[in-house]
Formats: C-alpha cells, sequence, structure tokens
C-alpha cells in the first residue's frame, strides 16, 4: 500500500508542476544546503527541469545553462512550513474567508483541504515574497478529534498549488482533543480507539459497512479515509502538548502498529524526548512557545526544540495556534532564535545548520516527503531562495525566489500599499490613481 | 533626532501636569484627605460655604520600592541612550537607582566594573500595551479579567484591579525581553473599557508592589470591529460603526457635565455632586490629568477620533495598533497624536488588512510620533527584534534611520507616551537606572538580555539561574526555574 501511496503522490506531483519548469544554475553562493550542515562559500546550485542536480562548493554548470551570478550572497532551499493554515484562510477573523474547519459539517476524518486551496490568497503572496515556497496545511478541528486531511503546497505563482493532497491526517489531543471528543480525555480516547476500529472493520469490508448518517460515530466517509493512517500510508500529525499526553500517542502507536504519528505543538516534548526518539516518531514542533499558556504547557520552554534534537528525535518548526494562516514567514525569526539560545546557559538551542534545516528539511522529513522537497539534495525541486542576509536574521530579505525552477514575482498587496503611501500625501489626483 | 518633540509632557495641554506636578497633587490630595476628616468634625458657620473636599485621586497607591543594587559601571559597551544618541566604546554608570553617567572614559569611583567587551547596553525595555496579568498563563477562563465586556462603556473600570501579579508571563518578559516597565490595559471589547495601569516588571506580592510610582492613569478607548461586533452581536447599540461614534458622543457629552459640576465645587465648594466612577475617568481626561491610549486600526476612524477629541477637548496620546497609520501620517503629525504598532501583523481581521511592514517606518519619516507596541504575552520577549525588523524595512524603502534613532520606538518614545518620560525611558543622568545589558547588537537576532537592572537592582542575570525569577506559580510545577 506504501508503494500505491507513493504512486499516487508522484501522478499527482506530475499534475502539479508548471508548465513554465526552468533549467537555472546558481553561482558564487554562499550556499546553504539544508540538510543540517553549515553554509559554504562559493557553492553552486544547479536545477534542470524543475528539480536539483547538484548543489555545493564545485559544482559545474552544464554548459548553455542560464546562470545567475549571487555575488557571494546567501542562497538557500527554499522554506519549507511545517505546520501552517496557509491558503484557506484570507482574513482569520472574516468567517466567509475561512476554510480551516466546519462547524456544522457531518463529516471529519473525510475532510480534505486540498480543493479549498486559493494559489491567489493574500498569505500566499506575502510569504512567497519573504522565501516561503512550501507548506503544510492543515485543517482545524471542530465536531471531532479528527480535522480532516491536510494537504502540502507551494506558493507559486500558478494555479496548482497542491504538492500532495491528502498528505496527512489531522488529530486534536490534549486538551483540545478531550473538548472535541466530548468532553475529557477519556471521551476522547474512546472517540479514537472506535473510529479507528471501524475503520478497521470498514477496510475488511467497505460494502458491508453501515453507514449510520449524520448520528454515526463514524460515517462511511470517515471510515475510508482513516484507512491509509491505519495502513501507515498517511502520517497521522497529532497535536498534543503534555507530557503524558505524548506516551499516550507512543502507546497507541504500539497497538495500531501500521501507524505513523507525527507529533504536532509538543511543549513538553522535551520531558519525554528519549521516549519520542526510541518510538520513531518525528515532531513539528512550536519554536518559542515559553509559557504555561494551558495546564498541557506548564514546563513549555524555549530549549524544547534543542533538546528533543539532542535526544535524536526528527524536529521541525510549525506553528499551531500561532498566526498559521498568514505568517509562516516567522519561522525564519523562530530558528535564529534557537541559535541565540546556544549562548544562554542552561538553554539548548540549535547550530545555525541544524536550526536551519528545522525550517527545511526537517519539517519536510516529518511528514515524510525529505525525498522530494525541503533541501537542495540532488532530486529535490527546485525551490531555492536567494538573499540580501543572513535567512535567519530578523530582516533580512528575499530578492529573489525560485519554485520548481520557476523564478517568482515578489509583489502582493503590502507593498503596491507601501508604494502607494511611501508619500502619505496625496497629490494632483487622490491617492486611487496611484497605481 | 529630536524625539522629545513628541513628549506628552511638552504639549500644551489644558490642565497637562508635569509628573512632578502630579505627584505633589497626589501628596496634596492625601493631605487634604486628611484635613478634610477634620473639617469634617468642625462646626461650620451659618452662611458660609462649605469648603470643598477633593476626593482621593489615588486612591491604590503604589507601594513598589527599588530593591537595592550595588553602584555599577559598565564598560567597553555600545550605549544606545534610548533619545536618540549612541555611544560607541562607552561606558554607563549607576548608582542608588539612578544613572550617574554616560560616556566614555568613565571613572569607575568606587562602583563595580562589568566589562561588556562586544555588548550593547540600552535603557530597559518599555512595553506600551500589554496584557499580562489580566490575560495572564495560563489562559483558563477563570484568569480572563481583561474586557468587562457587559457594556460598551465601562470607564469605571481599572485595569488594575485585575492584575495578578503572579503571570509568569512578567518573567518572560524580563529575561527574554529585557522589559522594565509596561502598560496593562483593559482590552478592546468596550468603547471606552476603562483606566489602565503603568507598572514596574518586578514581581510583588500585590499589583501595588509593582505599580509605577506617579504615573498617571491611562485611558483604554476602542474604534472599529470589536465594540460594534461585541454589542450588536447582544442585540443593543453600538452595533456600527456610526454606533460607535454616537455613543462615545453621547457619553462625553455627559462627561463635560459633569466635570463642569465638580470643578465648580472644587473651586467653590458649597454642596458635593453625586459621584460618579464611571464620570470620574472622563473628567480626569477632559482634564488632560489622564492619557488616552485608543485602540484604533483604520486611517478614517482615527481622523473621526481626531475630531471627536478636539469637540470635547481632549487628545489621544496613542493610536494603538493602528495598521493604517501610515496612510495619514501627516494627519497623526498636525494632532501631535502617537502610533503604537507592531512591525509585521497583518489579515487577521478586516481592519488589519491593509498592514505594511513599513508602516513605523514611514511614520518617522514623516516626523508622526511612533513606536513598538506587543499586546503579546510572546511578542513582548523580542520586542527588540520587532523594532531590527521596521529597521531593516525602512532601509529597504529607502529611509535612513540609525539604530540610535529607531531604539527610541521602545524607549523614550513608549515612557512619553505613558507620562513617565521624565523618570525614566533613557540612559539619562537622574532616570531610574532601568538598565539592559544585552550580549551583543539587539538588532540581531542571536542577541540576548544579559542582565537587566530595575532602577538600578539587578533582576535577572543571564549567568546566575538563582537570578531568574520564579511566580508562585511556577513553583513546583514541571519545568520550575528552566531557562524557559
Amino acid at each position: 500500500m506504501r508503494g500505491l501511496a507513493t504512486l499516487t503522490a508522484a501522478l499527482l506531483a506530475a499534475t502539479a508542476m508548471p508548465a513554465l519548469a526552468q533549467d537555472v544554475a546558481i553561482t558564487n553562493a554562499k550556499l546553504v544546503v539544508g540538510d543540517g550542515s553549515q553554509p559554504v562559500d562559493g557553492g553552486t546550485v544547479v536545477i534542470r527541469s524543475g528539480r536539483v542536480v547538484a548543489a555545493g562548493a564545485g559544482v559545474a554548470v552544464p554548459g548553455g545553462m542560464a546562470t545567475v551570478d549571487a555575488g557571494g550572497r546567501w542562497v538557500s532551499p527554499g522554506i519549507f512550513a511545517g505546520f501552517t493554515r496557509m491558503g484557506i484562510i484570507e482574513v482569520d477573523g472574516v468567517s466567509e474567508t475561512n476554510d480551516s474547519y466546519a462547524d456544522n459539517s457531518p463529516f471529519n476524518a473525510a475532510l480534505d483541504v486540498a480543493s479549498a486551496v486559493n494559489p491567489l490568497s493574500g498569505p500566499i503572496q506575502v510569504n512567497r515574497a519573504e522565501g516561503i515556497t512550501r507548506a503544510v496545511v492543515a485543517p482545524a478541528a471542530r465536531g471531532s478529534i479528527f480535522a480532516g486531511q491536510g494537504a502540502v503546497i507551494d506558493l507559486a505563482a500558478h494555479m496548482s498549488p497542491v504538492t500532495r493532497a491528502k498528505a496527512f491526517q489531522f488529530m486534536e489531543w490534549g486538551e483540545t482533543g478531550a473538548q472535541r471528543g466530548g468532553g475529557s480525555r477519556p471521551a476522547a480516547m474512546a472517540l479514537l480507539r472506535n473510529a479507528l476500529f471501524e475503520a478497521q472493520a470498514y477496510g475488511r469490508n467497505p460494502g458491508a459497512y453501515l453507514d449510520r448518517g449524520k448520528d454515526a460515530l463514524l460515517t462511511r466517509a470517515d471510515a475510508e479515509a482513516l484507512g491509509p493512517v491505519l495502513r501507515g500510508a498517511m502520517p497521522l500529525l497529532v497535536h498534543v502538548e503534555r507530557a503524558s499526553d505524548m506516551l499516550t500517542i507512543i502507546a497507541l502507536k504500539r497497538e495500531f502498529a501500521g501507524i505513523r504519528p507525527v507529533l504536532v505543538g509538543a511543549s513538553e516534548g522535551w520531558m519525554v524526548a528519549r521516549e519520542i526518539a526510541a518510538a520513531g516518531i518525528p515532531v513539528i514542533a512550536s519554536a518559542l512557545v515559553d509559557l504555561p499558556a494551558s495546564f498541557d504547557q506548564l514546563a513549555a520552554t524555549q530549549s524544547n526544540v534543542g533538546r528533543l534534537a539532542a535526544a535524536g528525535v526528527t524536529v521541525g518548526i510549525g506553528q499551531i495556534n500561532d498566526d498559521e494562516s498568514r505568517q509562516a514567514r516567522l519561522v525564519k525569526q523562530y530558528a535564529g532564535n534557537l541559535v541565540a539560545l546556544t549562548r544562554v546557559p542552561g538553554a539548548s538551542g540549535l547550530s545555525w545548520g541544524q536550526a536551519f534545516a528545522a525550517i527545511s528539511s526537517k519539517p519536510a522529513e516529518a511528514i515524510g516527503m525529505g525525498e522530494e522537497l525541503g533541501s537542495l539534495r540532488p532530486g529535490r525541486r527546485g525551490d531555492v531562495v536567494i538573499w540580501d542576509g543572513d535567512p535567519l536574521e530578523v530582516g533580512t530579505a528575499a530578492t529573489a525566489v525560485y519554485i520548481d525552477g520557476v523564478e517568482q514575482p515578489l509583489e502582493n498587496r503590502q507593498t503596491r500599499l507601501r508604494q502607494r503611501y511611501l508619500d502619505p500625501k496625496e497629490g494632483g489626483l487622490p491617492k486611487a490613481y496611484q497605481h | 533626532m529630536r524625539s522629545n518633540r513628541y513628549s506628552p509632557e511638552n504639549k500644551i495641554v489644558p490642565g497637562r501636569l508635569t509628573l512632578q506636578a502630579r505627584l505633589l497633587t497626589i501628596l496634596a490630595a492625601g493631605v487634604l484627605g486628611a484635613c478634610a476628616a477634620q473639617a469634617d468634625e468642625a462646626p461650620q458657620s451659618a452662611g458660609t460655604r462649605a469648603a470643598p473636599q477633593p476626593f482621593d485621586r489615588n486612591p491604590f497607591p503604589s507601594t513598589y520600592r527599588p530593591y537595592g543594587g550595588q553602584p555599577t559601571l559598565i564598560t567597553n559597551v555600545t550605549v544606545l541612550d534610548g533619545e536618540g544618541a549612541r555611544i560607541d566604546n562607552g561606558a554607563v554608570l549607576f548608582r542608588d537607582g539612578k544613572i550617574v553617567a554616560v560616556g566614555q572614559n568613565l571613572s569607575a569611583d568606587g562602583a563595580q566594573v562589568i566589562d561588556g567587551q562586544g555588548k550593547w547596553v540600552t535603557p530597559g525595555v518599555i512595553d506600551v500595551h500589554s496584557h499580562l496579568g489580566n490575560y495572564p498563563s495560563p489562559g483558563v477562563d477563570a484568569h480572563s479579567d481583561g474586557n468587562e465586556a457587559t457594556a460598551p462603556i465601562t470607564s469605571e473600570v481599572w485595569a488594575e484591579h485585575s492584575v495578578w501579579p503572579q503571570d509568569p508571563g512578567f518573567s518572560r518578559a524580563l529575561a527574554n525581553g529585557g522589559v522594565t516597565t509596561l502598560q496593562i490595559l483593559p482590552g478592546s471589547a468596550n468603547l471606552m473599557g476603562g483606566r489602565s495601569v503603568t507598572l514596574k516588571n518586578v514581581y510583588a506580592r500585590t499589583m501595588q508592589g509593582m505599580k509605577f510610582p506617579g504615573a498617571p492613569y491611562g485611558f483604554k478607548m476602542a474604534c472599529g470591529e470589536n465594540p460594534k461586533r461585541v454589542y450588536g452581536s447582544k442585540g443593543r447599540i453600538p452595533s456600527t460603526r456610526m454606533g460607535n461614534v454616537a455613543v462615545n458622543r453621547a457619553t462625553w457629552a455627559k462627561a463635560a457635565d459633569y466635570k463642569r459640576k465638580w470643578d465648580k465645587y472644587e473651586e467653590d465648594g458649597g454642596d458635593p455632586p453625586t459621584r460618579d466612577i464611571q464620570l470620574d475617568t472622563l473628567r480626569g481626561v477632559l482634564s488632560g490629568e489622564i492619557l488616552v491610549h485608543n485602540h484604533c486600526y483604520r486611517a478614517d476612524e482615527m481622523a473621526i477620533v481626531m475630531d471627536m477629541a478636539k469637540e470635547f477637548g481632549y487628545r489621544v496620546t496613542a493610536f494603538h495598533h493602528a495598521v493604517e497609520s501610515y496612510k495619514i501620517a501627516d494627519l497623526l503629525k498636525a494632532n501631535q497624536t502617537c502610533s503604537a504598532v507592531w512591525a509585521d501583523w497583518y489579515g487577521f481581521k478586516m481592519e488589519s488588512y491593509d498592514a505594511v511592514n513599513e508602516n513605523l517606518a514611514i511614520l518617522e519619516n514623516e516626523g508622526a510620533c511612533a513606536m513598538i507596541h506587543s499586546d503579546d504575552a510572546n511578542g513582548i520577549q523580542r520586542l527588540n527584534q520587532e523594532v531590527a525588523k521596521v529597521w531593516h524595512a525602512a532601509r529597504r524603502a529607502g529611509m535612513n534611520i540609525s539604530k540610535e534613532r529607531a531604539w527610541t520606538w521602545l524607549a523614550i518614545r513608549p515612557a512619553q507616551a505613558l507620562g513617565v518620560g521624565e523618570v525614566t525611558g533613557s540612559l539619562k543622568p537622574g532616570k531610574m537606572a532601568d538598565v539592559v545589558l544585552w550580549n551583543g547588537d539587539p538588532f540581531s537576532v542571536y542577541t540576548r538580555p544579559e542582565r537587566v537592572w530595575v532602577d538600578g537592582a539587578l533582576m535577572y542575570d543571564m549567568n546566575n539561574p538563582q537570578m531568574r525569577p520564579v511566580s508562585d506559580f511556577e513553583l513546583g510545577q514541571p519545568g520550575e526555574g528552566d531557562v524557559k
């Protein structure tokens, strides 16, 4: 089944490929590969048919290939935003524009965000201009612990944004899971186990599955959607913050041997880092959560990511409940802050290379797409950014963004408004005529 | 850069008192209160009016006292003084809680010497917009004390009565953000949300123990979506922006009447008018003793509010959030009204849709008063980075703003907007020794506060776990005393 999923993904990927896939070589770069290594000077990255062919120092440019001289500037893989709701929300507070959750749907696990992603949405434009090239897009849970199926998207200026539809199932656990699951952790657990058993029953004989309609504990569509989760063909992203709740998920993985949980948020992950590492469960963590914002996060610390990484956990940065519809661009700043921690006694931070990997290859690996995205290793998608400085430093700007080898426009509403109002006073005609 | 041209203290505002004058007023009120009690017992001769008895303007007085500190000289540092000056290879000397000298080649004069080679020193960070304490962590319903969302006008409530001094957020703002002073405001559900309080960021058992001595009260108002949504959804006025303004104007008219009666009484004596706690605050605004902090996003609404303020004779000290201030920078400048903004928040609600990263930069470039703010328990830990973002955005847009000028955005500007610009907000001799030693350039993401002093007392030391405050709430909990 794993093979089928891969084939399906490949087909989806093929149909999503932009028509303009380019060949380009970027030379003379302070090159960041995104695999955790430190940047190297004098680097070159070669992209052919939208994919990385080679990247490193001493890489030769094939004859006849268009070449961009980076002039010694930083060049890196595009940023992979590990947890967002980008492209499915235009304005959070305007419910008409918010497709992240559905209060009145009879379905939960079956919901699929892919068709809701609007590649022309403002947040995609704004984040593209700041070097974000791919993003995990998750639905939000309402009537169940299951939110539905999320996608991995690109942020290119084209009309086929979905890199992989049905890339994962998203589930709430912990306090929020308890609320969504009926009011308590035991209720959520009963819901979860029932759903998985029902999905197993559906998988054994779909034709015999009795859909009890809206009153059902699990509709036919939801049971079907959970099949790939049970088989391990689709990762199960679980939002969980409390250490003890993470152990529950680890135990669940032992009981349902096929499932591939990925922990999201994971504020107290450092307390059970060894157990998470031993279970081989990746984490898409909130980078800078350091407040006991809830009783699930009493031990939250900015050292969480560093301690997880030190324990051998595959850990990337995501933004659960943190402006995730719009501010994927902030993950660069978050990663930089984790580097700063290495100079604070008692804290655990990341090296620069590790920190960059936490917003490129690591979240891609966590979602099972590290072979395809998130670094400049050969074979990956040609998502490349040229920066005017250190990409983890606040204030550094992307000067060129390539997605699948295609150079992207960097203008958006914000840059247009800035241009209009650099001089706020009105001239011979109202501002409305200045465009 | 003459940042002090924005000083609320320097403005010609009828009834505006300097901080010292306010302190005197407060002291006098206490004395008068005591005298009045005696006067009550004294028989009054027939035919003479009873002497006026001003009520206590400061019934919850600050009990904050600076903790002791060693005289300290920090040398070999880059100093940003918070008012727009920079001293390379500089030094800062403080003693007895006050800044003594800032410059180069200062004599230690018996003070302990900290060699800050490669490090930077700034005044303590000031956040003009915070909800620490009234929306504390953990954010459970039982802790939701920021919005008295039961009526659109609640000028009778005071944020200080909601502040929980054990909020773990205070320690993060100190240790990670270098924050030494912050204003806690009521939320924005109401048109008139109530009084704010300015705190020293030093843990205490009581709110009064954190209260900034002598700071004037602020007054929270809110434009736009929040009030009309909250009350519209309850089927009552305001449900529209025009409803917002109508309710405000009706209230100001009432307040003006109340003020007339009380002013007359406090001048002439006689029968005291009926006391109204709600209108007391508005009278304080109209007489310039209480500073207006107005949550407002859209340029067109800010313009209407400024006209309304003129109509009733008050002034908006600062618009907060103000994501569209850049569109009317000239108008804001002309009205001597500040904008307290984020670096890059946008799009979370309709009225924040037109945000640009250059908002603060355009205001600065136009000569309008502007500053950074957090409104967020996480953002308050990184206000230096927010300033750095704006600084970079400004440069890319072709505006050459120096780092020392940009640092006013979280130093003297917010201090002045809070009415405490004469005593903190910059490293000037005689001011409170609220000081941060950063382990590098604070415009870099790789820099952290290394030590923070409040009134000359060391309150955080990165290298000493004992100097990391742990609130009551976190004691005995998982992660107690961790670096956070």
